[in-house]
């Protein structure tokens, strides 16, 4: 008996500690967004009043806009080239035979774990001789190659739940390889590739060290921006543009949770037909 | 009739070994030219100029200067992996053990800061800590400090905000490691005879084991390399390898040095990497919860 | 339909090898089967018949030998280019179309107009009889509705050749009995001829106009159902097909098949019976002899002694365990209503048999 009140006390213990810890997690992210509706130019928590001062000062802020502007076309360049990339590395991974494959994978990982900051300055040194830090195309390489392992593991994850034999039946209903790929394969992993895509707009538009270093004075993306501008000063225009980051972010984790409610219950249908175990 | 005519689909199931690596040649040419490349250039300027040398290398372990500075990026390093790993447990434990909308609330808790920018979080960091920041404002109110405390550019600062932007690293590959331990296993443990402690120390331990590798393989990789926020919060004072770069390059204009540095992050991120391949699961962070 | 002529549906395999490492999955197998017949491929698992009708379909490559259909050699070229309707295993209907395009979807790959594609889906899936589930999704059916459209897919274009992966073993026995006969008049219908893989062998002879048995990647026997069942060639066949009694023992003189023998069994006592293949002089022999084929009479009566160890009542039939006077363990079966005896535990009994219906073969060594 006073075990098993002494285990109750205990389960209570540990789930006081994981909410602590979600609270911890969450506190200092959503704590900005109160303090960047206040009026005044020293952020305090609870705010002194309301006012949509400082968002109207980043909508005004040339800078603040062009640099928005400018990682969102990197962003949407980058989603593209990764999804499309690691699509067709992921459909070699999986269904392919690909001589050396044990060393494509670990290139595979290699964006993740080399430090940023070590690709950031070796890029740096080699894009300047190229001409391409600052440009549009420049970001999006870095960017691409940045998002690229993330792409490729939600591809994969994709592909191993998507039932092969469908390709085969695809097959010999006179379908061609291209064709399977086309009618079957694609429809089927769509929302993996989507989630894939989202989750590489996130990183490009959030990256923010190799930014650091490719930028270049008159062409910066939002997060080399924001790195500026808090070394320099702690302003409330930050608090607003952190506040709008962290909405963005809500927003593609609610679109990518309802494309993996959707590929699953796809899946859970196509298991539906299959054998009983 | 030849023997085995070429074919894009070999048996409906596999892509001809050409077909593959026609497939995989896009990313092996990005990965070449943005990644490869500057990493081997970068590696050549630190032992090849102006000659052949190991001396840039030599100099990083040799001036008392950088030597702090590398033993520095250790310690805080493996101070954010304990504090992540300890932080972790708990919440990930509890994630394992929920189901319907208290998972999703727990994982949603764990992803919105994995996916908000580092800039974001460390900034709110900052906010938090600064001289006139919120804390020290909080404190001053209730009346439990008289002048504000230097909260920011300490070690601890770094090690508080590193561990929580991190945090999430931790989480999810011991929470996907916990979820595979039905618990049954836990329940026949105790029918056993084991006590709570016991059943932890013989069933659920080694069953979470390679999650935790995971996780702190991941947490210990990155926090090593770390650049945000060890840069904005740590500033000068507490240096780590990733500012003393950024400070070489852009500063001193030191390439060869910079190189060095890199070489000396690399060769351990390298050598941890494959010595725990398998730990290495992206998968977590982009399908769980 | 019945598009099909004399040829169009011949499938032959010739000198079939496919090796997995140093394992035959295949050993040398060459069949013929002709237009418009039903053959089923049957086997334990790992006996070679999926391999055999994967390298049909093209899904796989044999290592030695040739596919030919309607007498073109196609063993090298792609499945969607062989024009062969395959029903797989599991359903593998797209589950992002509905149950029309699905059906559809062969035809659309054979640059069908989209108006013919519609009527010509609609018509199989009334060959189906499922002519109002065309708008549904694959998953809002049931598992045997489910088989049903995977067929109509499979049929739709008039392929020459429909091949068949154990498409029953999903259902429940009772549908599953349904289907067989369901397939079976489809098959007839249309003409069409169809290569059915299956471990069942009540399936296989329920079904099929022949049936290929296949055991370790060698074709043991092809035949008529009544022909495996009643005149198997080796001893795996009679083994594998039905309920069989094996007595061991030795032979004296070498036979030819279709010679009666008089085997010495093992325990003592001898046993007539035929050589279902040629016999060598002094081998170890095992005699098959099917339990509904031994007569049970009383002490006193000609045959083999033996003791009635134990009877199991079954409804139609009542299945006794015997104990020959060699120490054999067999078993006869007696059917209900006929009148016969039925010996009680522990009795003793005379049996006798046909020696036709006892075939000897070469005992495995």
């Amino acid at each position: 008996m006073s075990a098993a009140r002494g285990n109750r006390a205990g389960r209570m213990a540990v789930n006081a500690a994981a909410y602590a810890v979600t609270v911890f997690l969450l506190l200092p992210t959503l704590i900005i967004a109160p303090m960047s509706v206040g009026p005044e130019r020293l952020l305090s928590f609870p705010p002194k009043g309301f006012s949509m001062r400082w968002y109207a000062e980043y909508f005004q802020d040339a800078e603040w806009v062009r640099a928005t502007l400018f990682s969102a076309e990197a962003g949407v360049i980058s989603a593209v080239c990764a999804t499309v990339i690691g699509t067709m590395l992921s459909l070699a991974l999986v269904r392919g035979r690909l001589p050396g494959k044990g060393l494509v994978e670990l290139l595979v990982i290699g964006p993740v774990i080399v430090p940023h900051i070590a690709l950031a300055v070796a890029m740096f040194l080699v894009f300047e001789q190229l001409r391409l830090t600052g440009t549009l195309l420049g970001f999006a390489m870095a960017h691409t190659v940045l998002a690229l392992p993330f792409v490729v593991f939600t591809v994969l994850a994709a592909l191993y739940r998507f039932d092969a034999e469908l390709e085969r039946a695809a097959l010999s209903c006179g379908a061609g390889g291209f064709r399977v790929f086309r009618y079957v394969t694609l429809p089927l992993i769509a929302p993996g590739l989507v989630s894939a895509a989202l989750f590489a707009f996130v990183i490009s538009f959030d990256e923010a060290v190799v930014s650091f270093f490719i930028s270049d004075l008159d062409r910066k993306t939002l997060p080399r921006k924001m790195f500026e501008d808090i070394d320099y000063n702690i302003s409330p225009t930050l608090a607003a543009v952190a506040t709008m980051l962290t909405l963005l972010t809500i927003a593609a984790l609610l679109l990518g949770y309802a494309l993996k409610r959707g590929m699953e219950r796809r899946a859970r249908a196509a298991a539906r037909q299959g054998v009983e175990p | 009739m030849s023997r085995r005519p070429p074919r894009f689909l070999l048996g409906g199931r596999n892509y001809s070994p050409a077909a593959s690596l026609l497939l995989a040649a896009p990313f092996l040419l990005l990965i070449a030219v943005v990644f490869l490349l500057p990493l081997a250039t970068l590696l050549h300027e630190s032992l090849f100029v102006p000659a052949p040398t190991v001396e840039h290398y030599a100099r990083a372990f040799g001036e008392p200067v950088y030597l702090r500075v590398m033993l520095r990026t250790l310690r805080v390093a493996v101070l954010v992996t304990v504090a992540a790993l300890i932080l972790a447990w708990p919440l990930a434990w509890v994630m394992s053990r929920s189901r319907g909308l208290g998972l999703a609330l727990l994982a949603a808790a764990v992803l919105l800061p994995l996916w908000t920018s580092v800039l974001v979080r460390t900034y709110a960091w900052m906010v938090l800590l600064q001289r006139n920041g919120v804390l020290n404002q909080l404190l001053q109110e209730a009346g439990v400090i008289d002048a504000p405390m230097r909260l920011l550019y300490t070690e601890g600062a770094v090690v508080l905000a590193m561990a929580h932007v991190l945090l999430p690293f931790m989480v999810l590959p011991i929470y996907s490691a916990l979820k595979g331990i039905p618990e049954d296993y836990v329940r026949a443990a105790q029918m056993l005879g084991a006590s709570a402690w016991g059943s932890f120390r013989e069933v659920i331990w080694p069953l979470a084991l390679p999650g935790v590798t995971s996780g702190c393989l991941m947490v210990f990789l990155l926090a090593l390399g770390f650049f945000v926020t060890p840069a904005l919060i740590g500033g000068p004072q507490q240096m780590m390898i990733a500012t003393l770069v950024s400070q070489q390059v852009r500063e001193m204009l030191d390439w060869p040095f910079a190189g060095a540095l890199v070489g000396i992050l690399l060769i351990f991120v390298l050598a941890l990497t494959l010595v725990f391949k398998r730990a290495v699961r992206l998968d977590r962070f982009v399908g769980s919860a | 339909m019945g598009l099909q002529d004399g040829v169009q549906g011949r499938v032959e395999l010739r000198g079939l090898v496919k090796r997995y490492g140093p394992l035959y999955a295949v050993d040398h197998v060459s069949l013929e089967v002709s237009s418009g017949e039903f053959l089923a491929l049957l086997g334990p698992s790992g006996s070679g018949k999926t391999t055999i009708l994967m390298s049909i379909a093209g899904f796989e490559y044999p290592d030695e030998g040739q596919v030919l259909i309607g007498g073109e050699d196609v063993t090298w070229s792609p499945p969607n280019k062989r024009n062969l309707g395959m029903v797989f295993q599991k359903y593998t209907l797209f589950p992002h179309m509905s149950v029309l395009e699905n059906i559809a979807f062969p035809l659309k790959m054979r640059g069908v107009g989209r108006a013919e594609r519609e009527e010509r889906a609609r018509a199989a899936l009334h060959t189906v009889r499922l002519g109002q589930m065309g708008e549904r999704r694959p998953a809002q059916l049931s598992g045997g509705q489910q088989q049903r459209v995977a067929i109509a897919r499979a049929i739709v274009y008039q392929p020459r050749v429909l091949l068949m992966d154990e498409p029953l073993s999903a259902l429940d026995k009772n549908l599953r009995e349904e289907m067989q006969i369901e397939i079976k008049h489809l098959q007839r219908e249309i003409g069409i001829t169809v290569i059915f893989v299956t471990h069942d062998q009540t399936e296989a002879l329920t079904m099929a106009d022949r049936v290929a048995v296949l055991d370790q990647g060698r074709l043991q026997q092809l035949g008529a159902p009544r022909a495996l069942y009643e005149a198997p060639e080796t001893g795996f066949v009679a083994g594998f097909i039905g309920e069989t009694n094996f007595c061991e023992g030795t032979l004296h003189a070498a036979a030819m098949p279709g010679e009666a023998v008089s085997v010495a069994l093992d325990g003592g006592g001898r046993m007539q019976a035929v050589a279902a293949q040629a016999l060598p002089a002094g081998g170890r022999i095992r005699v098959a002899l099917r339990p509904e084929r031994l007569r049970v009479g009383p002490v006193g009566a000609e045959g083999m002694a033996a003791r009635v160890s134990e009877a199991i009542y079954a409804g139609n039939a009542t299945t006794l365990l015997l104990e020959g006077e060699g120490g054999q363990s067999l078993r006869a079966r007696i059917p209900a209503g006929a009148g016969l005896h039925e010996p009680r535990e522990g009795e003793p009994v005379r049996l006798s048999w046909q020696p036709a219906d006892a075939r000897a073969f070469v005992a495995a060594s």
